[in-house]
């Protein structure tokens, strides 16, 4: 009992050394005025996420390291007239005003919407850009024509962005929630889902050259984009507030918007925010609930996505020890070509990413015809890597059974069938209990990558809830802790399973 | 009954018996003697198939086993042979070799309820009635790692019994057991030789092959040196080998 009492503690107290020993080189960084520092070094970086981010930053396919997008002309304007250079930091889109915040860059943009819970966090300048949500359907479809029919269908939206706090607020969506631009999209050619609900450029760059899909209904729910400072950055806020109003007056950001499509009336209200945002909250566009960082509120989010988590876990491993076995017996006691073919699956999954194996079930078999749910992909995902490593689990437990059991099981008349089936495997099950236990708990953990395929689970719940809320901390100990809680047991199961079967040879 | 008729077998191109020949009639009990790695388990692995040979051929109650460089030898045919002679050729192992994570009664029962389709009821009155046998009726109930070396060596011959077996092979039935643990397992042995099975022993325990064998056979370098019955062999040996290996045990 001290004992497990002394290892949460010691968990703890190193995961708290961690976020000190993290925390204070950042913030005494940041505290330098921001504004001097650009223009004394001629340098500003700029923090955006290029992957999957047309139309606002990404990678030109004709020259591939160069960045393209209204975002990188806009930046380009703004660095013009401070009379400095841009430098670029890629950074996830989950974790942009975090990274600003420990002051990896100077300023985050990249179609940030301005609400009040990242105003809690950040400053924002006036707005750059008024954006609306848009619907997208196939071509084919026309069951859905304004926000109301989204009611009772499968519609995909991007994570952390006012879409999907929209849906989420209209209820009786089902709601799939993508970190890339370009998945949503897909899926939805892939029938996957009825319908994506994203913001306008997004929306017009992805699903106008696509003859499959169109947009339908009036763009819904308008909002602003603004550029991110540290909270103590107000001179260099004022400073970019200043040049988007130049560069509004001298037409520039019109031209820079018309030659991506993007001018539309709706702009036009830019010219009414003269200051900051906040100074207009009397009627916001879109006001979100304050986020209060409530351990009790977040909680059912994250055990929903616990759940998940479990239901992919136990799933996958019935499927990984079932295919495991057969690829252990064909190893062992098939043909030269089961043999072959064993050896071939059990080094090919082993020898490469989950992660990668993931995407080719989700993203690359429906080239072929074959479209799989994000749920079955991340069962055949887990289970079959899995297999490769319980099938060498059982063949080593096979081949730990002395060849005496065998031959004393064949002396006795039994076939080579029977021999296996109620002589060997139960005695081989024994020896692979402990390792298959351990590797349950890997599985359990490696679940988390799942998410990469739309699935919330637990990991991605974290991420969605505290990117949307900031609280990386707390939230993080919480969803390690609720981790740890269900491998704990599972350890200790494994531990006493072992124990037992030592007790238990002893007496042999 | 068995019937090995110019055997011919080598291990990775070392070989072992050159023309081997043995009868063994029925009711008769054989008793193979010899230095160790004289062949003796070998002989008796590939009277039932755990060891395939080169060329001649075995008959077990007219089953006809091939050597795999015949031109007889038929694969699928040599499989159904096998199963045929093993429901009726019992084996008992040096090593026990019974099933640990199965009772007593279950390592009994489990063959004849699986193979022979006997129904558990009657294989478990039959394991019991040979427990009684084998005087272990009190361990029914254990596991093999409960018991010691000489209960668990007579637990597999009644395991063997169990299956109705015409013909018993022992190989070396003793040598893994402490000195006084010995006797129990030969006395059992010899019990069901004076039943009149058809047995053939590999074995380092002088005194019980000269008491109990109706034939003995000195093996050496996989070569029958000498042949004959147990009182010519142990106190009228012909051969020099014969009587330098016999030397070792009357010291
Ligand atoms: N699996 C095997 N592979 C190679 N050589 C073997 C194998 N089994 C037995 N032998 C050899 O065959 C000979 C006879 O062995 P064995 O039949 O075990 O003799 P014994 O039972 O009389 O001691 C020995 O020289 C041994 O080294
Ligand atoms: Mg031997």
């Amino acid at each position: 009992m001290n004992y497990k009492l002394f290892i949460i503690r010691s968990v703890f107290l190193s995961l708290i050394c961690f976020f000190t020993s993290y925390f204070p080189v950042t913030t005494s960084f940041a505290n330098q005025n921001t504004l001097e520092k650009i223009k004394s070094s001629g340098v500003l970086i700029w923090g955006f996420d290029a992957e999957g981010g047309a139309p606002y930053v990404f990678h030109d396919l004709k020259h591939p390291p160069k960045l393209i997008g209204f975002e990188v002309e806009l930046v380009e304007a703004i660095a013009r007239e401070l009379g400095v250079k841009v430098q670029s930091f890629q950074n996830a889109w989950d974790s942009i005003l975090l990274s600003l915040q420990r002051g990896d860059f100077d300023i985050a943009l990249n179609g940030i919407e301005i609400t009040p819970d990242r105003e809690q966090s950040v400053l924002f300048t006036r707005p750059y850009y008024v954006y609306a949500e848009q619907i997208v359907v196939r071509a084919s479809d026309n069951r859905i024509n304004q926000l109301a029919d989204l009611r009772g269908k499968k519609v995909g939206t991007l994570y952390n962005t006012e879409a999907k706090r929209m849906l989420e607020e209209m209820g009786e969506v089902a709601v799939n929630i993508y970190s890339g631009q370009v998945e949503p999209f897909k899926d939805l050619s892939l029938n996957r889902i009825d319908a994506v609900f994203v913001d306008l450029p997004i929306a017009s760059y992805y699903a106008m050259p696509n003859p499959q899909l169109r947009l339908v209904g009036k763009p819904a729910g308008e909002g602003y984009y603004g550029i991110a400072v540290r909270k103590e950055d107000t001179a260099l806020a004022e400073e970019l507030n200043k040049i988007i109003g130049k560069l509004l007056r001298t037409g520039e950001l019109k031209k820079i918007y018309s030659q991506w499509g993007l001018w539309n009336a709706s702009q036009e209200n830019l010219f009414l925010h003269e200051g900051f945002l906040e100074k207009y909250t009397e009627s916001p566009p879109s006001v979100s609930e304050k986020v209060s960082p409530s351990v009790t509120k977040f909680l059912p989010a994250l055990l929903k996505g616990a759940l998940v988590t479990i239901g992919i876990s136990m799933l996958s491993m019935i499927l990984a020890v079932s295919l495991g076995l057969a690829l252990a017996i064909m190893r062992l006691y098939g043909n030269t070509w089961l043999q072959k073919i064993s050896t071939a699956y059990i080094e090919i999954y082993r020898g490469t990413p989950l992660l990668i194996q993931l995407y080719i079930l989700y993203y690359g078999l429906p080239n072929i015809g074959i479209t799989l749910s994000a749920f079955a992909a991340a069962i055949l995902g887990l289970g079959m890597n899995y297999a490769a490593y319980e099938a060498e689990i059982y063949r080593a437990g096979i081949q730990s059974i002395p060849k005496g059991q065998t031959e004393a099981a064949l002396s006795l008349g039994m076939s080579r069938r029977l021999t296996l089936k109620r002589i060997i495997l139960p005695q081989a099950l024994r020896v692979a209990i402990p390792p298959m236990t351990n590797d349950f708990i890997a599985l359990f953990k490696d679940s988390s990558l799942v998410s990469v395929i739309a699935l919330v689970e637990l990991t991605k719940s974290y991420s969605i809830l505290a990117s949307a809320s900031m609280d990386f901390f707390k939230l993080g100990i919480i969803t390690a802790l609720l981790y740890f809680g269900m491998s704990y047991p599972l350890s200790l199961y494994a531990r006493k399973l072992e124990n037992k079967l030592k007790s238990h040879d002893r007496n042999l | 009954m068995i019937e090995i008729c110019n055997l011919y077998k080598q291990y990775d191109h070392q070989s072992l018996f050159k023309g081997l020949r043995l009868d063994v009639a029925k009711g008769s009990v054989v008793t193979l003697i010899g230095p160790s790695g004289s062949g003796k388990s070998t002989l008796l692995r590939c009277i039932n198939g755990l060891e395939t040979f080169q060329e001649g051929h075995i008959s077990v109650n007219g089953q006809k086993l091939y050597g795999i460089n015949e031109q007889n030898y038929d694969k699928a045919q040599t499989n159904q042979t096998l199963r045929n002679i093993r429901r009726k050729v019992g084996m008992v192992f040096q090593q026990f070799n019974l099933f640990p994570h199965m009772t007593v009664l279950h390592n009994i029962t489990e063959s004849p309820t699986h193979v022979l389709g006997t129904s558990q009821s009657e294989a478990e009155s039959n394991a019991i009635s040979l427990l009684k046998k084998v005087h272990l009726e009190g361990k029914a109930h254990s596991h093999p790692g409960q018991l010691s070396g000489g209960e668990q060596q007579r637990v597999a011959i009644a395991r063997a019994l169990a299956m109705k077996p015409e013909a018993m092979l022992f190989d070396e039935p003793t040598s893994s057991l402490d000195p006084e643990m010995i006797e129990e397992v030969l006395a059992v042995i010899k019990d069901l030789v004076s039943e009149g099975m058809t047995t053939i022993i590999a074995t380092h325990e002088m005194g019980f092959a000269r008491d109990v064998s109706t034939q003995v056979v000195f093996l050496e370098k996989g070569e029958i040196v000498e042949y004959g019955r147990p009182k010519d062999i142990f106190y009228n040996p012909k051969n020099d080998r014969t009587r330098a290996f016999l030397s070792r045990f009357t010291k």
